[in-house]
């Protein structure tokens, strides 16, 4: 009992400061110098909204994510239901009063920035469930009922962020849940199963989608089917990393951004830019930094001694990982479009907010990496 | 204890299945590098083309086309800078306000606007229409000072086709003007060099010297962002102007034959005996090239297509007339060469000769008494070749005039409008008519009249092939790269008569001489029928043959009542011609006028041959100096 209390003790100032992940930390601000270039140029050259704007984000963000880093991680299990729950009453309310804009409803208004719930769900999602898997029983993992309650935890923000509708932040939400699922050891079977059941609904499930979205993966099977509509984005995202060569275009010199043949550049296409300036070794060099950080959350997990850090670092890392997957095998032409963003690299406060808090989360966790939780 | 256990083992769950996600992670990174590898390093060049392809975009401009040049090197047509309005459609904020403000500023037409409204839903956003494309300077003028008002219009000064001799040289140059879509279609170097606002030949010499005229076409190379808009230029392609053509005709006699023809319906061709050097040719009347350019107006197109002289008719190439009796020294060569007749040969002229019952008249009703072959030329006397012809028979004059060049063309393909005539034999009335030939045909054929069709340019190089001796030329009207000099020509001619013994025309020269002789006596002795329009001084002096070819028969009353020119209906009036050739001592030009009811040939048409020796042989000194095509700066 001691030993515990000695463990659980807080650690002081200086020696929560030693104990920081200074790997984790100089690859995310290694991150947020080549997000703020990219951003510089997709600006044109120069210092307007966009650098700016994500420019003031970072420098709120970033000091968010260290404050966080300070606090005790087991904080953020006592209130990890709670916090699930508040992002469903503000997926809630985004359903009835959120801003519109390009036809889906997904913002809210917070006077300094406009706030998109569905991005912190992303969080929540993970949160809740590593919770729920740190605390049940083994023995009760598999319990129908266990079975039936994740899943509810997962489908009732799902059917929310659907609604809007955002079929990609949904996926991800979905993916973010069930990788928590899996790790909390959920058998194997039953992830065979919902699978098999999956490729059999899929006829169904493509029927009650939009036309917009079934447009989408006809356009992704075929993007030359309408090159000037749908089909638009997809081609001109490959010209641009296609032409970027071995080398790349050069720093502000992409001809594909600079000339807007590239949508949505700022936000999800954003890697197309940094690939078409920077080419090959420029994008592969990215890839790298990402994985160092992903590997660095997995290691942090892995040294962690309680299940919930674990369950937290581990699928905090897929979920960057799936995002990171997702956006690049869009811009690539590997999947159909969804909008999903890249984390850090893109425009948009809510993704930039969900992933600080995320880094300091799992920062916490390193340096309380040997606290239990009861 | 137990829950310590379960966590161990909860734990252990955790990291063995994180394991296989991290397994399932590096496996997807390594597939989008892969993909990253494919796009990037394999695929570059594609996507580097494609990409570019995006960016640049080519503005192609109209080529300038060449310049033609007479003999003397005036330019005869050119190009003038002009003033048009274009609209970019991208840069129009407010299209329908620009056409409300253009309209009142240059009295555009409903139709007009409308056009400009299709031009723009058909084009592309970056494409400019033209809206005007001959701005006068005041129009210009105009629309500058209103510039700030009217966005997305710019005013460019581009280069347009322009004939400084306006109806002057009409049916030889023709015209350039707008291209159908059938005609850019047609010639794979227009279609290949089309830009809007570019201009084709539409007749004449412009049309069938399209592709050396034509030049290629400037290139601007912009770099455009995705909307189309240009940012920067990156490169102008200078074009190359068409080939400079140079002709054989000389302004000056062109000048003098359409002063002779106005309000005349007619043609004059003149032609260098040895060289085939075509010096000459008009058609009158003629209309200005120049209204064809930016699209003729209604009024002035009916005003051409509704004048009864027939403007658009190249008479000089596509009139066929009757020769008349300026068939005659053929018909007299022909039998001379046949042996039928000699020079001595004579026939009584009673004024008529009967045949199967008909009557065939001489023009002068009281007759001739007895003429030989040249009294008969001299005075023209019908009664003699009506007698020769029987004897010679339409067969034997038939090879006679073909040698001569009747019923081919004369220029060959540079004009398609060019008629090939005929000379009729009796195989071919079989073959077209069916019918079998009647002597009483031989007999009119042997005065220039019945199924003989020839054009007046035919005429001439038929009289330039007498003057010449007897040989073969090859009548042009385009400089080639050597051109001949007289005595080149002179030698060339000689020895080519050896080698090729069908460029020599005739059996005997002295059969030629004869008919020279005869010629020279018509124009130049008492009672010949152009004696009036003869030349005394030996430098000018020519030798020629009058014609009269009726257009309809005359009746037994019209005969009797022997009505003057006046007095008859214009249609009716009997076409006047006249050949010639001179200097007689020295011949050198040769020449074929015809005036379309200008009633008879020695009033009508030989005193305005007078006129043209004159001003030929004058300058034919220069004509020589002008030779060398490498001397001339244009």
């Amino acid at each position: 009992m001691f030993q515990r209390d000695t463990l659980n003790s807080e650690l002081s100032f200086f020696q929560k400061i030693k104990e920081m992940d200074y790997t984790l930390l100089i690859c995310i601000i290694l991150l947020s110098i080549i997000s703020l270039l990219v951003m510089y140029s997709t600006d044109g050259g120069e210092i307007l909204f966009h650098t700016k704007s994500h420019f003031s984000k970072l420098a709120v963000f970033f000091p968010l994510m260290i404050f966080i880093a300070f606090f005790n991680i087991r904080y953020w299990h006592t209130f990890a239901y709670l916090f699930y729950l508040l992002i469903i009453l503000l997926l809630l309310y985004v359903s009835f009063f959120g801003l519109k804009s390009s036809g889906s409803q997904r913002w809210m208004d917070l006077y300094l920035f406009v706030l998109q719930p569905s991005e912190l769900m992303k969080i929540a999602i993970i949160l809740c469930l590593a919770k729920y898997y740190h605390r049940i029983k083994v023995e009760n993992v598999n319990s129908m009922i266990s079975i039936i309650l994740v899943l509810s935890i997962i489908i009732i923000p799902i059917i929310f962020v659907i609604s809007q509708p955002d079929l990609g932040t949904s996926v991800l939400i979905a993916m973010s849940g069930l990788i928590i699922l899996w790790l909390g050891g959920v058998k194997v079977k039953y992830f065979v199963y919902s699978f098999i059941t999956f490729l059999i609904s899929l006829p169904f499930i493509i029927s009650f989608l939009k036309p917009y979205q079934k447009l989408r993966i006809l356009t992704f099977l075929d993007p030359d089917r309408d090159p000037l509509g749908a089909g638009y984005q997809i081609i001109q995202s490959k010209i641009a990393i296609g032409s970027g060569g071995l080398e790349g275009k050069g720093f502000l010199k992409g001809t594909q951004s600079y000339l807007d043949f590239l949508p949505e550049k700022h936000t999800d296409f954003i890697f197309t830019l940094f690939s078409e300036e920077f080419g090959f070794i420029g994008s592969v060099g990215l890839l790298i930094l990402y994985a160092i950080i992903i590997f660095r959350i997995i290691r942090i997990g892995a040294l962690s001694r309680s299940n919930f850090s674990k369950l937290f670092c581990f699928g905090f890392a897929f979920s960057i990982f799936i995002y990171i997957v997702v956006n690049l095998s869009m811009v690539l032409g590997l999947l159909p479009i969804v909008g999903s963003p890249l984390p850090i690299m893109s425009y948009g406060g809510s993704s930039m907010l969900a992933t600080m808090i995320g880094f300091g989360i799992v920062l916490s966790a390193k340096i309380n990496r040997k606290q239990t939780i009861a | 204890m137990i829950k310590e256990n379960l966590g161990i083992r909860k734990s252990d769950v955790i990291n063995r299945r994180m394991f296989i996600v991290g397994a399932a992670k590096i496996i997807i990174f390594t597939g989008i590098v892969a993909r990253l590898f494919s796009l990037q390093i394999n695929e570059n060049k594609k996507y580097l083309t494609l990409s570019d392809k995006n960016r640049i975009r080519e503005w192609r401009l109209p080529p300038t086309r060449g310049n033609i040049v007479d003999y003397f090197g005036n330019i005869i047509a050119g190009n003038l800078k002009v003033y048009q309005l274009h609209i970019i459609p991208e840069q129009v904020e407010n299209f329908n306000y620009l056409l409300v403000r253009l309209k009142t500023l240059l009295n555009l037409s409903d139709k007009k606007i409308q056009k400009i409204v299709d031009l723009k839903n058909k084009l592309k956003p970056w494409d400019s229409i033209i809206v005007s494309e001959n701005l006068s300077w005041s129009q210009f003028l105009k629309v500058n000072n209103y510039l700030y008002d009217l966005v997305g219009v710019k005013p460019v000064m581009t280069i347009s086709r322009n004939y400084p001799y306006s109806e002057m040289y009409t049916h030889v140059l023709g015209y350039v003007s707008q291209p159908n879509e059938e005609e850019i279609l047609e010639n794979e170097i227009v279609k290949e060099r089309f830009v809007p606002g570019m201009k084709i030949g539409k007749l004449g010499l412009e049309k069938t010297l399209e592709n050396q005229l034509i030049g290629t076409n400037a290139i601007q190379r912009y770099e455009v962002n995705a909307y189309g808009k240009r940012i920067n230029q990156l490169e102008h392609q200078k074009g190359l102007q068409g080939s400079k053509i140079r002709l054989t005709l000389d302004t000056e006699v062109q000048k003098l034959s359409a002063q002779l023809l106005s309000n005349k319906a007619g043609s004059i061709s003149v032609m260098d005996i040895y060289t085939g050097d075509v010096i000459a040719m008009y058609s009158s009347p003629s209309y200005d090239p120049n209204l064809f350019l930016f699209g003729i107006s209604q009024d002035d197109w009916q005003l051409i297509r509704n004048n009864p002289l027939k403007p658009l008719i190249n008479k000089t190439l596509s009139g066929l007339y009757s020769p008349g009796s300026t068939i005659k020294p053929i018909v007299a060569l022909s039998a001379l060469e046949n042996n039928i007749i000699n020079q001595n040969f004579k026939v009584k002229c009673t004024g008529k000769t009967e045949l199967y019952g008909q009557t065939f008249h001489c023009w002068k009703e009281k007759g001739h008494g007895f003429v030989s072959l040249k009294n008969a030329m001299k005075q023209s006397c019908d009664t003699y070749f009506y007698e020769i012809a029987r004897l010679l028979g339409v067969d034997r004059l038939n090879v006679t005039a073909k040698k001569f060049g009747l019923g081919e063309k004369v220029l060959g393909e540079y004009f398609d409008n060019e008629k090939r005539g005929l000379f009729p034999n009796t195989n071919w009335k079989k073959n077209n008519l069916g019918r079998g030939w009647v002597l009483g045909e031989t007999l009119i054929t042997g005065i220039g009249q019945g199924y003989t069709q020839t054009t007046p340019l035919q005429l001439c190089l038929m009289t330039a092939q007498i003057a010449n001796g007897g040989y073969k030329i090859k009548p042009k009207i385009i400089v080639n790269d050597d051109p001949l000099t007289l005595k080149d020509a002179k030698n060339s001619m000689e020895l080519q008569s050896l080698q090729k013994p069908n460029t020599r025309l005739f059996n005997d020269s002295k059969n030629i001489k004869i008919v020279q002789e005869a010629m020279f006596s018509s124009t130049n002795e008492q009672f010949g029928t152009s004696y009036r329009s003869r030349i005394d001084n030996p430098k000018y002096q020519f030798a020629g043959k009058t014609g009269t070819s009726q257009v309809k028969r005359i009746s037994k009353r019209e005969r009797e009542l022997d009505l003057k020119l006046e007095q008859i209906p214009y249609k009716d009036r009997d076409h006047a011609l006249y050949v010639a050739y001179g200097p007689y001592k020295n011949p050198r030009y040769a020449l074929s006028i015809i005036v379309e009811h200008g009633g008879s040939g020695s009033k009508a048409a030989a005193p305005m041959a007078k006129e043209l020796f004159k001003l030929i042989i004058d300058r034919d000194e220069l004509r020589d100096k002008q030779s060398n095509f490498e001397n001339i700066n244009i």
